[in-house]
């Protein structure tokens, strides 16, 4: 392909060098990337062994409504009448007034199964992800209410806000096909 | 404490009840994220966007043609797929997976970052022009530009380098992902957010306004990579399609200050004088390397802190030595879980290590960078005609309009389409 009547000077020849140069650098880059890389995406997701529900949650995510929500591993449940993580301390009557409610948004559903069960239903369009319920839950009860990232919701951004924020390090990245680390199962 | 510990836990303190009325009990449900597919139709429509962008600005020479391609861009990258993949983020996910053998780098990041790469080394910055949902959001609110003055523009530009330097430092440490939490409009694209973010992107945009594009130009961390690639690259933006007959007027035509004049070769008396300017500003070369070098070496306990370990470790020992009051989060976390802190001692040192020499690597060549840009401002260029700036070019094509040799070329060509 050379042509004997262009004559090669210096300059032209040090840039095709640079060239051809930068050209084998981004090859190799790409090769040892492509190698480290696979076709398996990641997601955001809370050990929820880890997980201290401290509420940053709610606040640290950054879609205004949180992508963190609060969810229940029913076979785990006690389904109990006073369920610790539905009534707030000394409650004054076992009954669905807000007043005795642990949860600020009422976002909890609780419903009569027979005598004395009671199952509790997470409202998500309600919950803002705080975690109250989950303390109170495993401070007193069997810890089946628990905080997961919510992939309907979360935008999977490069550099999770709340992970960023979280105090126990409880956020990591799983493989997207298997995007939920719940309790009780196994 | 222990009822901390159950917190992290929790405990089969009532058995599950025996039901008789033939009650279910529910499934937890777990809402999927999206299918696998949407990635490679994302890196289709990407890498079909790049082959426009190179063919538009190099071919077809048609700014409207670009802004549609922007558009396009921006609704589909930006607020369709609400501006995550993007190039100039994955710059963290790359340094993180160059440095860190425990993380995985998905396909589709490591397509959003090479494949700009590769298009400006072979066509100039088409990238910039028409594909970054970025670079479009602050191109068309652009009405009213301002020059800004070739030092200023010069001094603000090592921001972009020092940003770099940085970024890689903190995503290959693995402590964050600078850029893609301080990016200014991905608030935008989500049209979700808290207001930190809105402020950064609404200040975004309004300098955007009257200052075209500052973010790609005096911050950019991956406009810094291009910016190299399109000084060497093969084909490259033209103000003119043909010779240039020094008409100037597109002299005033880049927003950007990206088109250079035409610069005579310098009297003898000056060449001598630049000359020494050169070798003076050589031997300066390794003093700003090691000064560089030290300074970074020497920040290293303050960047460290934006570990989490670290912090957790600092706070610990700060705690145990009495030199604070109270817990926070981190710390009770930390001692709910019974971890040895002799441990999370050592695990703070090494990563501090690892700041110490990525803080001295970036430093020295940050030194070596400051100094390369004094002595390439210091050596005389020749050139002919008007141009644009090789490396500084956004292949926006707004200055195609201004040139009369474009003009006569394209009444030629609609000639020829209605023969």
């Amino acid at each position: 392909m050379t042509q004997p009547n262009k004559p090669i000077n210096r300059r032209d020849f040090l840039r095709d060098g640079l060239w051809g140069a930068c050209f084998a650098g981004l090859a190799g880059t790409g090769a040892v990337l492509a190698s480290k890389s696979s076709q398996q995406r990641f997601v955001w997701q809370i050990d929820p062994a880890k997980c201290t529900a401290c509420g940053n949650c709610a606040t640290f995510c950054v879609l205004q409504e949180s992508a963190v929500k609060c969810v229940h591993a029913y076979q785990m449940c006690g389904y109990c009448d006073l369920c610790t993580g539905y009534y707030r301390p000394e409650p004054s009557a076992l009954d669905t007034a807000a007043e005795n409610q642990l949860c600020p948004r009422g976002a909890i559903i609780r419903t009569y199964v027979e005598d004395p069960y009671f199952q509790y239903t997470i409202d998500e369009s309600l919950c803002n992800g705080c975690g109250k319920c989950v303390k109170g839950c495993a401070a007193f009860g069997n810890g089946s209410l628990f905080l997961q990232v919510r992939h309907d919701l979360c935008v999977n951004c490069n550099e999770c806000a709340i992970a960023a924020a979280c105090p126990a390090q409880a956020f990591k990245r799983v493989p997207a096909d298997k995007p939920y680390l719940l309790k009780g199962q196994g | 404490m222990l009822m901390l510990s159950m917190t992290a836990w929790g405990v089969q303190r009532f058995p599950p009840p025996q039901f008789e009325s033939g009650y279910q009990i529910p499934q937890t449900t777990t809402p999927m994220p999206h299918p696998p597919i949407r990635d490679v139709i994302d890196s289709a429509v990407f890498l079909v966007a790049l082959g426009m962008a190179s063919w538009l600005t190099l071919k077809k020479r048609s700014r409207k043609w670009i802004v549609g391609l922007m558009l396009f861009s921006l609704f589909y990258f930006g607020f369709f797929r609400n501006g995550c993949v993007c190039s100039v983020g994955s710059i963290g996910n790359i340094a993180l997976a160059a440095f860190n053998s425990e993380y995985t780098l998905p396909a589709v990041v490591l397509v959003f970052f090479l494949a700009p790469l590769v298009f400006t080394l072979f066509f100039g910055r088409g990238f910039c022009a028409a594909v970054c949902p970025l670079g479009a959001m602050q191109d068309i609110v652009l009405i009213r530009p301002v020059r800004v003055p070739e030092p200023l523009e010069a001094a603000l530009r090592l921001l972009a380098y020092v940003y770099l330097a940085f970024a890689v430092l903190f995503a290959a440490t693995g402590s964050l992902f600078v850029i893609c939490r301080y990016d200014p409009f991905v608030t935008f694209f989500r049209f979700n957010g808290n207001w930190n973010l809105w402020v950064l992107g609404i200040s975004f945009l309004l300098i955007s306004l009257f200052v075209g594009r500052p973010y790609c130009r005096f911050l950019c961390p991956y406009g810094v990579i291009l910016r190299q690639l399109s000084r060497i690259s093969r084909w490259r933006v033209k103000i003119t399609p043909d010779e240039c007959i020094q008409c100037r007027l597109c002299e005033q035509a880049c927003p950007f200050g990206a088109v250079v004049k035409p610069s005579k070769p310098l009297p003898p008396a000056e060449n001598a004088r630049s000359k020494r300017t050169i070798a003076f500003l050589i031997v300066l070369l390794p003093i700003l390397a090691a000064l560089g070098g030290w300074i970074g070496s020497a920040m290293h306990p303050t960047l460290a802190r934006a570990h989490p370990t670290v912090r957790l470790a600092n706070r610990i020992d700060a705690e145990m030595a009495g030199l604070v009051q109270g817990q926070t989060d981190a710390s009770e976390a930390f001692r709910a879980s019974g971890q040895d802190v002799q441990l999370l001692r050592l695990e703070a040192v090494s990563i501090r290590y690892r700041f110490w020499v990525g803080g001295m690597m970036a430093g020295i060549a940050l030194g070596l960078i400051a100094g390369g840009k004094l002595i390439a401002s210091a050596v005389p260029v020749v050139r002919k005609e008007y141009e644009a700036h090789r490396a500084g070019c956004f292949a926006c094509g707004r200055c195609f309009a201004y040139c009369p040799v474009e003009q006569k070329r394209r009444i030629d060509q609609s000639i020829m389409n209605t023969k």
